[in-house]
């Protein structure tokens, strides 16, 4: 069991002002970056199989906004959701276990990457279809709304996502029905190869909540305070019942779509220049130079987390294989 | 005790009214369910009885709509889904089939989707071919969804009141001429199991297995082949899945003779997967004649009444096919 201190939000102003919560967003933005390191590596090596996605370099989108949610919140994710999972508090070893196609990883084996849910910590799950969590994320949403509490669900999807039919009926039905709904929008300029220019005619995505009636907002998605600021005005504005608000994060992956991508459709300029602006770096000198943290703080967090990573391979590692004698008996769930 | 006689669309809104009575996590999503009445104004009075929050209109998004059903189940409700028709499951068909079908698999069994889809089947209205599918076999063709397909009143609501014990997807397929058929339903609750098949009627010369509306029609077809000197027995597969091939091969021991009726196309229909569990089966040896499948025709229903009724098996058309089989060829 290995998961990140639970991350926090500061009573006022942003997450690097504040100790404990730079500490824990600190925390998150290196496990994720750790993990889908490692994953990367174990996949290279031939030691892991099938297909996985990575979120290298939009780390602090899931993290800043999951600063902003409670433990009872829920999110839905996206097949880019290894953030996501370990921001809202996945255990790492369950999350490596799945990857290596162990039976005690979160899916037992069924489902891998693009399926990890962890209900403990309100994950209802990633999705490999494009777009699918996003009215699955408004039904949440609905559900907390009929129950009358004031929870909040977190809808992840990119900008490949916006351009789906689920997205927009998604949008609307939050919209008439005021639900507690934050739809993240990660814009990492890519759906697969295809560039947001190629595939949309407006220059920000967060326009298309006016068409609906709510509020969109463009961020900085590579800043985790400005992520964390905007998902907590919009978080608020749903638990207050006022409903939806489109927050788009402008972010970057490093890495290809997937394994199969051989970056013909970018530039080299274009992926150093933002490497350049890595969240990571970028949050990491912010705390050193505003005083919020000392460098020997910062290593120590860098040290934990990446100790988590290696643990979570390593008990992962160890655990027994997905079981087939339990296959046909996982299709349907058994009536009370 | 005394019968009550109501019809089709009453039964199915008694189920859910006794469901909505009895459990809060249960409510309908659906497009003019509310004060329209829905549809076919199976919702009626719901909305009247059990108010907006319960009875949802919708805008007219079906994929939106189910997704928000999938949402809702898997954060405890009970969602009902009305489609207006069962065309229209195409609009939401991501959800369905990738997402509730699957998501209790996939999340190595985390969480489940325990949700209603009400889907308004069949032709015979002179809707035409966007309006009039029987699309059954898509879905019983899709490991993680229930397909259940009840052929009368008594049927309609014993199967709905157990869809809704479920804590899986059932795609509740309602046939539109049925609607304002009548027959016995008791008033208190009852449930009918899931992955049973029924023997409405006893013979012993010839085996139909049916399902929906083909159920009636086949009993009707009956009755006028005992004329003929023709003792038909009659199996309502009333779940597609899972399902239950013990009855039907009980019976194909007995008679030796079967015909398989659907409204559906022949072509990789649900009749196709019955036909081939019965060859796999116990009665396969017992069968004196070949197997018989009385299907649809391989096209989309057309509008004109005379044609309509020229592509899917009609009473007459039961009976000359049963009469054949009964006399081998």
């Amino acid at each position: 069991m290995t998961s990140i201190n639970p991350l926090l939000a500061p009573d006022t102003g942003s997450i690097s002002e504040d100790p404990a919560s730079a500490s824990a967003a600190l925390e998150s933005l290196l496990s994720i970056r750790y993990f889908e390191e490692a994953v990367d590596g174990l996949f290279a090596r031939g030691l892991m199989h099938g297909t996985m996605h990575l979120s290298i370099g939009q780390e602090a989108v899931a993290t800043g906004v999951c600063a902003a949610l409670r433990k009872t919140d829920f999110i839905t994710s996206t097949h880019r959701g290894h953030g996501h999972c370990i921001a809202k508090g996945a255990d790492l070893t369950r999350m490596m276990a799945e990857l290596l196609a162990k039976q005690t990883g979160y899916c037992r084996g069924r489902g891998g990457s693009m399926h990890i849910a962890d209900v403990e910590t309100g994950n209802l799950g990633a999705n490999g279809i494009v777009a699918g969590g996003i009215p699955i994320a408004a039904g949440a949403a609905l559900a907390q709304k009929m129950k009358g509490n004031d929870n909040v669900v977190v809808s992840f999807f990119g900008d490949g996502a916006t351009n789906e039919g689920a997205f927009h009926e998604a949008m609307n039905l939050a919209a008439i029905w005021d639900l507690p709904v934050v739809f993240v929008c990660e814009n990492n300029k890519y759906g697969m190869s295809g560039s947001t220019e190629f595939s949309m005619r407006i220059d920000q995505i967060s326009e298309r909540a006016g068409s609906y009636g709510f509020p969109g907002v463009t961020v900085d998605g590579n800043d985790v305070d400005a992520v964390f600021l905007a998902a907590k005005t919009a978080v608020e504005r749903a638990r207050a019942g006022e409903g939806p608000t489109l927050i788009e994060c402008m972010t970057y992956r490093h890495k290809g779509h997937s394994k199969s991508d051989k970056n013909l459709y970018r530039t080299k300029e274009e992926i150093e220049a933002w490497k350049a602006k890595d969240p990571l770096g970028l949050f990491q000198e912010r705390l050193v130079e505003q005083g919020t943290l000392v460098q020997e703080q910062v290593d120590v967090i860098i040290e934990k987390a990446r100790n988590a990573v290696r643990s979570a391979i390593t008990e992962a590692s160890e655990a027994p294989d997905s079981d087939p004698a339990e296959i046909l008996s996982s299709v349907y769930r058994e009536a009370k | 005790m005394t019968e009550r006689i109501i019809t089709y669309a009453e039964a199915i809104r008694e189920a859910i009214g006794q469901a909505m009575e009895t459990d809060d996590s249960v409510f309908m999503l659906g497009e003019d369910i509310g004060i329209y009445g829905g549809a076919f104004g199976v919702s009626a009075d719901l909305y009247h009885r059990f108010g907006k929050d319960r009875i949802i209109d919708t805008p007219i998004s079906e994929l939106g709509i189910v997704g928000a059903a999938v949402g809702a189940a898997l954060v405890g409700m009970k969602p009902i889904v009305e489609l207006q028709f069962s065309d229209f499951t195409a609009q939401a068909m991501d959800q369905i089939v990738n997402q509730a079908a699957k998501i209790h698999f996939m999340l190595g069994g985390a969480l489940s989707v325990p949700m209603v889809l009400r889907a308004p089947s069949g032709s015979g209205t002179g809707a035409a071919a966007q309006h009039s599918q029987s699309l059954e076999a898509w879905f019983a063709h899709v490991p993680g969804l229930k397909v259940v397909m009840p052929s009368s009143p008594y049927e309609a609501k014993g199967l709905l009141l157990s869809a809704l014990d479920d804590p899986n997807p059932v795609i509740f397929v309602e046939h539109k001429l049925l609607y304002k058929t009548s027959g016995n339903v008791p008033e208190e609750q009852y449930r009918i199991p899931i992955g049973t098949s029924n023997l409405v009627r006893e013979g012993k010369d010839l085996t139909i297995v049916a399902s929906g509306v083909m159920v009636s029609r086949s009993l009707e077809a009956a009755e006028s082949l005992k004329d003929s000197g023709v003792d038909v027995e009659v199996i309502d597969i009333r779940s597609l899945s899972p399902f239950d091939a013990g009855p039907m091969n009980e019976s194909i021991l007995k008679t030796g003779k079967v015909m398989l009726v659907q409204e559906a196309p022949n072509h990789g229909g649900f009749m196709s997967e019955v036909a081939a569990q019965i060859a796999e089966g116990p009665a396969l040896y017992s069968l004196t004649e070949p197997v018989k499948r009385l299907c649809g025709l391989d096209v989309p229903i057309p509008y004109a009444p005379q044609l309509e009724k020229s592509v899917v098996p009609q009473l007459d058309d039961i009976i000359s096919n049963a009469l054949e089989i009964h006399r081998g060829s």
